[in-house]
């Protein structure tokens, strides 16, 4: 595995999860924790191969439960700092993060998911989406959350997740699968370019020239937990108003609309090209942002489309977003494979049908 | 901060530690916390390391360290300290690093945390109150708890036969190779509050001379919960629970292994 050239027209072969180390290095991150758990082991395997040599820190926790922790104190010390895991280990890992919400700490955390609940399985699944984008932990807050679909994306949307992170001092999630995670692909590993770089003089290290300072996320006295709480839920509403990202797929003229994120997305855009080759007008919203998810584009895009296909690797969550953003629920139409990626054939078949063709 | 008092013909022999800041205490009386916040204070002090050092704050009565030690303080999640703190030191390995816990924190839901930043030797100082009750939230068995003692979930005192008996931390991490210093102190008199602080100066050096884990367990008061009167807590401390928790060092390294 090569480290990312400085040629901005440089492809590399590699593994979604391998883009995902590489995109955290060129975005400065050189501290990096985590547990063993499938189908993400190939992003602990080369942090622990390459951090050393960049002066960097590879460290195996004991369990996702200390992982978080590690990464808890690291971003404290005002270092850029990633995990990886999937379901079961990312549940481990609510606790810390709701503590990192209430501390206003970034990280980067990504989601390599897996079949659930519980043990579940290690097929790609978009089950996670609910812990992903409605906090996790307890008591109230939001990760921001990203839904790579390419290797490409991989790579660009964890530099992003960092920046976004440090912009708002909030925890930031890769959402991904088994599939992006170890599908490859060529990409090309454009420079690192900041969209932030957020100074952190809330960093503790050590109070040497200014008084003591504190990072923590209880708050007894007075009303200082409310006044707290109405501070983070205006942040989140910046980062709604600001931050939400979307690809317009084909839409031009299209009756039929597919929302889908990630995998489900990938694989959509082949049955997009297929239907549109018999000549139906499908075309797809890709949300590359889960939270803050792009309610605007769904609300307008409802009312231009007959159908709205959303089509999810669960059994339909995305989907009551998709319902929240528009009243016209009837155009509501859902296409959910629970633990497995649908396959471009079966999502054809829904296009035609609903587009009132045979096959 | 108040300047010491300036009397004619006379010099200060007893000062307020630079670290410790000048606030009324809230724990309550003959609580132990106060007395040894002000030993962290004071060895903070000694190697002058104020403005280099990150403390790590705990859940329980232990979490309010940020009001009394004057350095940057982060909260560490239920039993995490260890975890927190290891992170802060991976990032800053030239800052000094500590984390102060209770007994429910450490030896109970931290368990874990606690044994493996010990056994990574993770060049961290550790203070520990053992208090055997959970002090904030009332006065529940802890981990610490003696055999036969009444706390508010053990109603009927304390049975190893279900609850298991009172986990002896200091000697049980002594026993790991991460482990570079390892004591157990109590501060029920002046003589073991200078003991203690010999035991704290031991600690931090550990870490000063990149030694690996250091930790100092207080045996503590919990006078409010244990429903006693101060003196009375402090001679339950001397007595039965220094018997089943016997003062002194368990481990003491001399030289570093991971030269």
């Amino acid at each position: 595995m090569s480290t990312p050239a400085s040629s901005p027209s440089t492809r590399i072969l590699t593994k979604g999860n391998e883009a995902i180390c590489l995109g955290a290095v060129a975005a400065g991150c050189r501290h990096y924790y985590g547990y063993p758990i499938t189908p993400q082991n190939d992003i602990p395997e080369y942090m622990a191969a390459h951090l050393p040599a960049l002066g960097g820190t590879f460290l195996q926790a004991e369990s996702e439960v200390a992982t978080i922790n590690f990464i808890l104190g690291t971003s404290a010390s005002g270092k850029r700092v990633m995990t990886s895991s999937s379901g079961p280990g990312i549940s481990l890992m609510q606790e810390g993060l709701s503590y990192m919400a209430g501390s206003e700490l970034p990280a980067v955390i990504v989601n390599i998911s897996r079949s659930g609940p519980g043990l579940g399985g290690i097929a790609p699944s978009q089950g996670d989406y609910f812990q992903a984008v409605k906090g996790g932990g307890h008591g109230g807050y939001r990760l921001i959350v990203l839904a790579p679909h390419s290797v490409q994306e991989m790579y660009t949307l964890t530099m992003l997740a960092f920046d976004l992170a440090d912009k708002y001092r909030t925890p930031a999630m890769i959402l991904g699968d088994a599939i992006v995670g170890q599908m490859k692909e060529p990409f090309v590993a454009s420079p690192y370019d900041p969209s932030s770089t957020a100074e952190k003089p809330w960093a503790l290290t050590g109070c040497a020239g200014r008084e003591r300072q504190n990072l923590k996320s209880l708050h007894l006295k007075d009303n200082a937990i409310e006044v707290h709480n109405w501070k983070l839920h205006e942040k989140y509403e910046r980062i709604r108003n600001e931050e939400a990202r979307a690809e317009s797929y084909m839409l031009d003229g299209a009756t039929i609309a597919i929302v889908a994120f990630g995998t489900a997305a990938r694989v959509s855009k082949t049955a997009i090209q297929w239907a549109r080759k018999e000549g139906i007008a499908v075309g797809m919203l890709r949300p590359i942002t889960l939270f803050p998810f792009p309610g605007r584009e769904v609300f307008e895009l409802a009312r231009k489309v007959d159908v709205l296909l959303v089509i999810e690797m669960n059994t339909g969550q995305m989907v009551e977003d998709v319902r929240q953003c528009t009243p016209l629920h009837d155009r509501i139409a859902f296409l959910g494979k629970p633990c497995a990626m649908p396959t471009p054939e079966e999502i054809l078949e829904r296009i035609r049908t609903l587009a009132g063709r045979k096959g | 901060m108040s300047a010491p008092v300036k009397v004619p013909f006379s010099k200060a022999v007893y000062t307020r530690p630079r670290s410790l800041v000048d606030v009324r205490s809230h724990f309550c009386p003959g609580c132990h916390h106060g007395t040894i916040h002000k030993i962290v204070a004071e060895c903070i002090d000694r190697y002058d390391l104020r403005e280099k050092t990150i403390g790590v704050a705990c859940v329980g009565c232990a979490v309010f360290l940020y009001d009394y030690i004057d350095v940057d303080v982060v909260e560490a999640p239920h039993g995490r300290a260890p975890a927190v703190a290891t992170g802060v030191k991976r990032a800053q390995p030239d800052k000094f690093v500590f984390t102060y816990q209770g007994d429910g924190d450490l030896a109970a839901i931290g368990t874990s945390e606690i044994i493996h930043a010990a056994n990574r030797g993770e060049n961290l100082s550790v203070i520990f109150v053992n208090n055997t009750t959970y002090g904030m939230t009332g006065g529940q068995m802890a981990p610490t708890t003696m055999l036969g003692q009444k706390t508010s979930t053990t109603p009927y005192g304390r049975d190893f036969r279900g609850d298991g008996y009172p986990i002896r931390m200091a000697e049980l991490l002594a026993g790991l190779e991460g482990t570079a210093y390892s004591a157990r102190v109590a501060v029920s008199t002046p003589a073991q509050i200078r003991k203690a602080k010999e035991s704290v100066r031991k600690a931090f050096e550990m870490q000063i001379g990149g030694m690996g884990l250091s930790i100092v367990e207080f045996l503590s008061t919990c006078p409010t919960n244990w429903g006693m009167k101060p003196l009375d807590a402090q001679k339950r401390v001397l007595g039965e629970m220094s018997e089943y928790f016997p003062l002194g060092v368990f481990k003491e390294r001399k030289q570093a292994d991971f030269a």
